[in-house]
């Protein structure tokens, strides 16, 4: 017998003497899929169960609530005739847009404004500090970057009383100015990131050919900007629309944003109109998940460069 | 680096636009809260004298505001646990490779999107407290599979009542920490597990030594921001209770105060609420401030 063939006959039987284990090993991996899905599916029925709830309740007529079937599909659906010409779920919708389409319109003005003009200073702040340095840099960028984490409370008492002093309007304008202004902060820390990884090479060559900083940034660096641009105003955009906490602190229902205008709506609904509420939540959230669908992986890059190493 | 003007002139003159902007609205006004939370200034009447700490003592001593602290406390601690517990097991579950792993990772991750006014709307409807025949929400959920035991006030009770808001807020940010744990898998090279594998390294060794501590950067960053996050909690208490005494948090406190223009308790909730983020916020600044010089 050759050395070669005994070497193949042993690793014929250690192959067999592995069968029964590794058959245990694949059931022991078909179960772990299994399983894995399962809880995955389930996560996912969970996490979209507001949303089943939102539409559901949004298609239903005052008349139709109730609480033994608030889970169940509408009894009649908006297109069948309501009883006794009452109202339909359709009835629910346009209540909702009548309550929030002018605010809808306003937080359009504001929050598009709002993300240009940050993502601009933004863009500008982070060529500086990421390919143009100076002394101190970083102990600027730390600065900047702090008021990204405080508490916006933390200034909201003098942030009032500047704002009745100065005699600011409780509307979009006002508002603008500080989304402006306190979203620079990340809007120059993803620019930041954004530049750390474009190429010396690029810079030096324009320094050598004699261009200044300015030159630099606007034919060099800004041409390919487009992925950072859309980062900060997807990043800006979403932030200034779902803002609440200075709508309320500085604007008024008659003239602030969707979100105030929607608090008043679900506020102002009694049980029995939760449909119109829902209707509303769905109407107010339709343009940042339109962006989020559409541009989902940008919004994700937004959301790393949150967490300030990218 | 260079000196003299030419090199640094230009580039702080581009910048200066925001370091005076944030010079003003952040730091000047966190400046003028401080004065105004050491100040008497607890109406429209503009402040006559310098009381000190008085404000602060005053408030420590309230039994409401070290309700609203407990309750930021409970809140923080659910919030804080669920987002991570939640964030990692979808992101280890990813991480192995899923068909559809693009559909789930959207799905988990699109309450993100929303804002804490709109989910509000529907996480009030869920959290009901109403129980039995008019039960909705959740608590029909529990009546219907015959948990009836599970049924409960939710928020609508002053002690635990916290945890239950935690929920619509874990809802919204699960994903995101899942996001950063996912980018964390993926950091971590092949290499690496390859290696610990041909070393005989269990599984669970595997993770002891090699995953968790490659991990370990990223869940930093999420606690961090989800905990800076869990402080300031505002909106979805607002959109789901309005401002009661069972769900009371500093930052809803800071509102009642502000509203009824007593202005040095509004400022002082409000240096208190500064300081507790900074205590978070600045070692981690001056941490990563620091890696970044080293790395250079």
């Amino acid at each position: 017998m050759s050395l070669a063939t005994e070497l193949e006959k042993k690793q014929a039987a250690s192959r067999k003497s592995e069968m029964p284990g590794q058959s245990a090993l694949r059931t022991r991996k078909g179960l772990s899929r299994t399983v894995k899905y399962t809880l995955l599916v389930f996560f996912l029925i969970i996490v979209l169960m507001p949303v089943y709830v939102l539409i559901v309740t949004s298609l239903k007529p005052p008349q139709d609530v109730n609480p033994a079937t608030s889970w169940g599909l509408p009894v009649r659906w908006p297109w069948e005739p309501a009883l006794e010409g009452g109202p339909t779920g359709f009835d629910n919708w346009a209540l909702a847009w009548n309550a929030l389409s002018a605010s809808i319109g306003r937080t359009f003005l504001l929050a598009i404004p709002a993300a240009l003009i940050s993502s601009f200073l933004g863009a500008m702040n982070g060529f500086v500090l990421a390919r143009w340095r100076f002394r101190y840099a970083d102990i600027v960028f730390t600065v900047i970057l702090f008021g990204m984490f405080i508490p916006y409370q933390a200034i909201m008492t003098p942030l009032v009383q500047m704002k009745t002093s100065l005699g600011l309007p409780s509307d979009i304008s006002t508002l603008l100015i500080v989304h402006v202004i306190y979203g620079l902060p990340i809007c120059t820390l993803i620019f930041r990131n954004y530049y750390a990884g474009i190429p010396h090479e690029l810079m030096e060559a324009s320094r050598m050919d004699g261009a200044g900083m300015l030159r630099t940034f606007g034919s060099i660096v800004l041409p390919l900007s487009l992925p950072g641009f859309v980062v900060t105003i997807i990043w800006q955009f979403t932030s200034a629309w779902n803002d609440f906490l200075f709508a309320l602190f500085l604007s008024n229902q008659n003239d602030g944003p969707v979100s105030l205008a929607l608090n008043n709506l679900a506020q102002g609904a009694q049980l029995a109109n939760y449909g119109s509420a829902m209707a509303g939540a769905l109407l107010a959230s339709l343009p940042t998940l339109i962006v989020y669908i559409v541009l989902g992986k940008y919004f994700i890059g937004g959301l790393m460069s949150g967490s300030v190493k990218s | 680096m260079k000196k003299g003007y030419k090199n640094w002139g230009p580039p702080l003159l581009l910048v200066s636009p925001t370091i005076i902007v944030i010079g003003i609205f952040v730091y000047g006004l966190i400046g003028a809260n401080v004065a105004v939370s050491l100040s008497n200034r607890h109406s429209l009447v503009p402040a006559t004298e310098f009381v000190g700490l008085e404000n602060y003592f005053a408030l420590f001593a309230e039994e409401r505001f070290i309700h609203s602290l407990q309750n930021l406390g409970v809140f923080t601690v659910f919030f804080i646990a669920g987002t991570m517990i939640f964030g990692f097991l979808w992101a280890w579950m990813l991480d192995k490779g899923v068909t559809a792993e693009g559909v789930f990772r959207s799905v988990f991750l699109f309450p993100m999107a929303i804002s804490f006014v709109a989910s509000g709307v529907v996480w009030r409807w869920l959290l009901n407290s109403a129980e039995g025949d008019r039960a909705s929400g959740l608590n029909r959920i529990f009546e219907n599979l015959g948990l009836d035991f599970l049924q409960n006030a939710w928020w609508n009770e002053p002690g635990w009542g916290m945890a239950a808001i935690a929920l619509p807020a874990i809802w919204q940010l699960a994903g995101y920490v899942m996001a950063l744990f996912l980018s964390g898998f993926r950091g971590i090279p092949e290499e690496l597990r390859e290696a610990a594998r041909m070393d005989g390294a269990t599984e669970w060794k595997l993770y002891r030594y090699v995953i968790f501590p490659q991990l370990s950067p990223v869940a930093l960053s999420a606690l961090i921001i989800v905990g800076h996050m869990s402080l300031k909690v505002f909106d979805l208490i607002m959109a789901i209770t309005k401002s009661i005494y069972q769900t009371e948090v500093p930052a809803t406190y800071l509102w009642v105060a502000l509203t009824s223009n007593d202005y040095a308790k509004s400022a002082t909730i409000a240096t208190i609420l500064l300081l507790f983020v900074a205590v978070l916020i600045v070692p981690y600044l001056v941490y990563t401030a620091r890696a970044e010089r080293k790395q250079r």
